[in-house]
């Protein structure tokens, strides 16, 4: 067993853990974030992603004893005060952009991760940006929808977007 | 799936990464952002009795311009070579190479020198690597060594690495001005392995009517190790790019007569030759495709899913043509 501290949104945790856990398994299994899921489990799908440090990974190919000392947001903690939803979250909601629903943490995850690189983007950059998460109900379209929206909203509304990158002091 | 017990230990330093990994034996792996690792793991293909995890080691991380090379540290991400200033004017082959790698949350996490230890021939980088002569600088408990990419892959998954050895940083030589490049990547899928990639440089001389000089041609999955496509660099040696000449009514201007992959039409399977004869005359675009022609010869392809080794050295003949055409035509401002 390897002792690490870990910040899951925003709560810091002490663990005991084999080294060959998965970060996906520590969320899920022993904290209680359920609301990342595990999908392909090889790393194609996308939709366990979580940011670590800020930006976004795959949660079924990272370690817990990676990531020792470092700060993880899940879908979890995006919304301010654990009740008004993110701007991302809410344009997922008014756009439709789920069916099934399964991958839509890892979209909502990986689409605010590549705001941070281009705010505005481009219905392209959003397809480009999000190659790493599947939706087997192929409902792309309106995917590239709310992010397009998410992205407006955000710029509108940048305190809401910061949200997601609160530390735990600020929470 | 769940990976099968190890160890694990987090050095505080390259020095104690190299003892550990000496105490550790034939069964201990290093660990970076485990990217290709933790797949292998996960499916049970690999069995490491302890992981030595050199991610966070600043020694290894950073790169710097040493003026005939840039030194890039083994464990910078895909994420900073993508971004790094230095890399995209000094050698933009890697840069263009590496954004190609998987996806966005991958390349958060997946190291340069990690990707090129595990050697998968499938995998961008190997191809980039042989193509551009890079270095290995490679440390162990008793001292360094440097080995040429071209010694480097041994075979599928294998490379010169022995136990008790790590990469600290790779040496990528600057090529200098009037360099054009171009990565061009098959792939069924966004983020799938490349079927067959081509990593292409061409320094393209307005001496005289605009011409190719010297080209760097590597391919990505035509065989267990990356290729360099020396036939085909020999062939396009003097390759006229816009001579008046041009017998097949190709317009010139001032790029290398359009957009290869425009011209030529040819997703493969469209009937229009697997690359049998050679096309064109002895025009600018049939200089390109002639050399292009080359580009399987000596290669042992795999078979997968996606295709056996004919459609692979059909994909190798047509992806070269484009890689070459777009890396003359950036050497040349377009």
């Amino acid at each position: 067993m390897t002792r690490i501290n870990v910040t899951v949104d925003g709560v810091t945790y002490e663990e005991d853990v084999e080294p060959r856990l998965l970060l996906v398994h520590l969320l899920r299994d022993r904290l209680g974030r359920t609301g990342t899921p595990i999908g392909c489990d090889t790393s194609n799908c996308g939709a366990c992603t979580v940011m670590l440090e800020g930006r976004s990974v795959k949660s079924c190919s990272v370690l817990a004893v990676q990531v020792d000392g470092q700060d993880i947001v899940t879908v979890e903690g995006l919304a301010s005060g654990g009740t008004d939803w993110h701007p991302m979250q809410r344009a997922f909601h008014e756009e439709h952009a789920l069916q099934c629903g399964y991958c839509t943490p890892g979209m909502i995850m990986a689409a605010i991760d590549l705001l941070k690189d281009d705010p505005d983007p481009s219905d392209e950059a959003i397809r480009k940006g999000l190659e790493g998460n599947l939706c087997r109900c192929t409902g792309y379209t309106n995917i590239v929808r709310a992010v397009r929206r998410g992205a407006h909203s955000m710029s509108q509304d940048p305190e809401a977007a910061a949200a997601g990158a609160r530390s735990a002091e600020e929470l | 799936m769940i990976p099968a017990s190890f160890d694990y230990v987090r050095p505080a330093s390259l020095e104690e990464a190299v003892a550990a990994l000496d105490g550790a034996g034939e069964e201990a792996k290093v660990l970076s952002g485990g990217q290709s690792l933790l797949p292998l793991l996960r499916m049970r293909l690999s069995y490491p009795s302890v992981l030595v995890d050199v991610g966070r080691l600043e020694e290894l991380r950073g790169i710097r311009d040493e003026g005939g090379h840039l030194a890039i540290g083994a464990a910078a991400t895909h994420d900073e070579v993508v971004r790094s200033p230095l890399v995209n004017a000094e050698c933009p082959l890697v840069a263009l190479a590496t954004a190609t790698v998987a996806d966005p949350a991958v390349r958060h996490r997946g190291t340069f020198g990690g990707s090129l230890a595990h050697a998968d021939p499938a995998g961008d980088l190997p191809a980039v690597a042989v193509a551009l002569d890079m270095e290995f600088v490679i440390r162990s408990s008793s001292g360094e060594r440097i080995v040429a990419a071209r010694d480097f892959f041994v075979d599928y998954l294998e490379t010169a690495l022995a136990p008790g050895e790590i990469i600290t940083e790779i040496r990528v030589p600057k090529l200098g001005d009037g360099w054009g490049f171009h990565y061009e990547k098959f792939h069924r899928t966004a983020q799938a392995w490349a079927t067959v990639g081509v990593a292409a440089a061409v320094r393209v001389s307005t001496q005289g009517g605009r011409h190719i000089e010297e080209a760097r041609v590597g391919l990505t999955n035509m065989g267990s190790t990356p290729v360099r496509a020396t036939e085909v660099e020999a062939a396009v040696r003097g390759a006229e790019l816009n001579g008046q000449a041009g017998t097949n009514g190709s317009g010139g201007g001032g790029s290398v007569n359009g957009h290869p992959r425009s011209q030529e039409g040819a997703a493969p399977g469209n009937g229009n030759g697997a690359g049998s004869a050679p096309h064109g005359g002895p025009g600018p675009r049939g200089a390109l495709r002639q050399a292009s022609e080359l580009a399987a010869e000596g290669t042992s392809p795999p078979t997968d899913l996606h295709g056996g080794p004919g459609y692979r050295r059909h994909l190798a003949r047509v992806l070269t043509y484009r890689a070459l055409g777009t890396a003359a035509r950036s050497a040349l401002g377009g």
